[in-house]
């Protein structure tokens, strides 16, 4: 089953700003999907098309096969959202806007209080309930905003940079949440900056450009696409120049750090053996870029 | 999906918020109509004398309770909308299956409770100066809720609209204020000279306070029917209003 499915999506803003030029996508039940796309892209005018936020110009979304408009509560019922930016009472305690949400969806008051406890629970977030939610720090506001989306137990849970501006400890947590999520079914649509993200987490991916789904495909096989991979590798002693082995580029960066461009085809035992009868003693390497970061610059450029 | 819990989830929530705030939502209009009815009522008003058969002070009490009626339950929609949308909380609501009318009536019910309670509290102030009784139960329960309910619906539009807090407090102070002054709280019809008292029975928070006072003491310068025909096609007119601009997502959706 479609967990969620978009036809010819266009949005023109007042100004005559068109953000989505015609979008077809289609998410399965279940998967864990990424949205990628630069600044500007389209990213959140559709993320607020299908949470009912910005209102469309033109074509279809449906949620597990109920259309958003002709089956509005419904399609709503299914979601839950994660913003980019804050967006709850910060008057409120920490509780409170976790219980109000769950009410909104029409969930009685004893059940309210069960889900909010177990979502706040699930988020580390049970012994803050009673805290204003503004003396939060901005991960735990974070954390509480995901607390907030599943409180309903949502079917679709939409993931807008969620982890923006959260440190590497936090985020490797939310990391472990959101895969522990998806497992137990619930479907994510995750937008994120970071495409180390996308590649540990969503087994496929969309990218936007211009308002225009330019590549869909598995996350897999659009990595199997890279044909290079560059490397930075640190070596014992100082080079004067680059050495030169057939089949692979190579540049001196510093007197100790060689830059190796390493085709698929050839690999890295190759090199090593030819930079050992070089005499050239290689002491580390790590990847120059993430991978899908050079082919998400290759598509959007 | 039971529509009681999400009406009753956005009520809740406005009484919290204004119950919360009590020093700056329930005591300034204590402290503001006890000096009305001191100076006003005690000792202008013993100058005065009798205005259509009662004591000055008889005659004012009605329409000071009925103004801030109006005014918090106006300003408790306003504000409390436009800074669901200014801290963008509002989003909270959007994407929630929640019906345009359900939070409409949600809003509308927490103005509506803020402006029973505040002229609860003014009825109370004014029972130090004066005996207050009500004549006519059903028609002062009747105008007081619907005068509520739209004032309420009017603040709401007025937060749809609003940008910015500039434009939460241009209307109520350069409009709902000097309308309430010169909706007859202060004097009879009777007391302006005849261009004025053609020009007065325009204004509809007239026609709402004379209703209210036919209802405690039983004196008006208006037809009640006649008032209560205007308040109620005003509620439908501004009520419908309210449920478009929603529908439309005007100034809560891009």
């Amino acid at each position: 089953m479609k967990a969620l499915s978009i036809q010819n999506l266009k949005k023109t803003y007042n100004n005559g700003f068109q953000a989505l030029k015609g979008v077809d996508l289609e998410v399965e039940s279940g998967d864990f999907f990424a949205l990628l796309g630069p600044n500007g892209a389209g990213k959140s005018t559709m993320i607020g098309i299908i949470s009912s936020l910005v209102n469309k110009t033109e074509g279809h979304v449906s949620i597990f096969g109920h259309d958003l408009i002709k089956d509005n509560e419904k399609a709503k019922s299914c979601i839950g959202l994660v913003p980019q930016e804050v967006n709850f009472n910060q008057f409120e305690t920490v509780k409170n806007v976790v219980l109000i949400q769950a009410g909104y969806y029409g969930i009685s008051r004893k059940q309210a209080l069960a889900q909010t406890e177990q979502s706040l629970k699930q988020m580390d977030l049970w012994d803050k309930r009673d805290v204003v939610s503004r003396r939060l720090s901005g991960g735990m506001k974070r954390r509480l905003m995901i607390a907030r989306a599943m409180v309903h137990k949502p079917r679709l849970l939409i993931l807008d940079e969620p982890t923006a501006g959260v440190d590497i400890e936090i985020r490797r947590a939310m990391w472990q949440l959101m895969q522990e999520v998806n497992r137990q079914g619930t479907t994510i649509i995750l937008t994120t900056h970071y495409l180390e993200e996308a590649e540990s987490l969503c087994r496929n991916i969309a990218i936007i450009n211009h308002g225009q789904i330019v590549e869909k495909s598995a996350m897999n096989s659009l990595l199997q696409r890279i044909h290079t991979d560059h490397f930075v590798l640190n070596i014992a002693e100082d080079l004067q120049a680059a050495p030169v082995i057939d089949g692979y580029e190579i540049e001196l960066a510093e007197g100790q750090v060689l830059n190796v461009a390493v085709p698929k085809s050839h690999g890295l035992n190759r090199l090593f053996q030819q930079l050992s009868s070089l005499g050239i003693e290689v002491l580390s390497l790590k990847n120059k870029s993430n991978r899908l970061e050079q082919l998400f610059i290759d598509l959007v450029q | 999906m039971n529509y009681s819990v999400p009406f009753f989830t956005i009520l809740y929530k406005e009484v919290c918020r204004f119950t919360r705030i009590w020093p700056q939502t329930l005591l300034p209009p204590a402290i503001t109509t006890a000096l009305y009815f001191l100076i006003f009522g005690k000792l202008i008003g013993a100058r005065i004398g009798a205005v259509l058969g009662v004591s000055y002070m008889d005659f004012i009490v009605p329409g000071v309770i009925l103004m801030s009626v109006i005014s918090h339950a106006y300003s408790n929609v306003v504000s409390s909308f436009y800074s669901t949308k200014f801290q963008h909380h509002i989003e909270e609501l959007l994407v929630s299956p929640v019906p345009n009318w359900i939070i409409l009536t949600g809003y509308v019910g927490g103005g509506i409770a803020r402006g029973v309670l505040v002229g609860a509290v003014v009825a109370g102030v004014s029972m130090l100066f004066t005996e207050v009784n009500v004549l006519h139960w059903g028609i002062t329960i009747a105008i007081l809720l619907l005068t509520a309910t739209l004032f309420a619906l009017a603040g709401f539009i007025n937060a749809v609209f609003a940008d910015s807090f500039d434009d939460i407090s241009i209307i109520p102070n350069f409009v709902l204020t000097p309308l309430s002054y010169l909706g007859g709280v202060f004097y009879s019809l009777a007391m302006l000279p005849p261009t004025w008292q053609i020009i007065a029975q325009g204004n509809p928070i007239l026609y709402m306070i004379n209703a209210f006072r036919y209802g405690l003491i039983g004196v008006t310068d208006v037809d009640i029917v006649l008032a209560f025909e205007m308040t109620i096609g005003f509620i439908g007119f501004l009520g419908a209003l309210s449920l478009w601009l929603l529908h439309k997502g005007v100034g809560i959706k891009n």
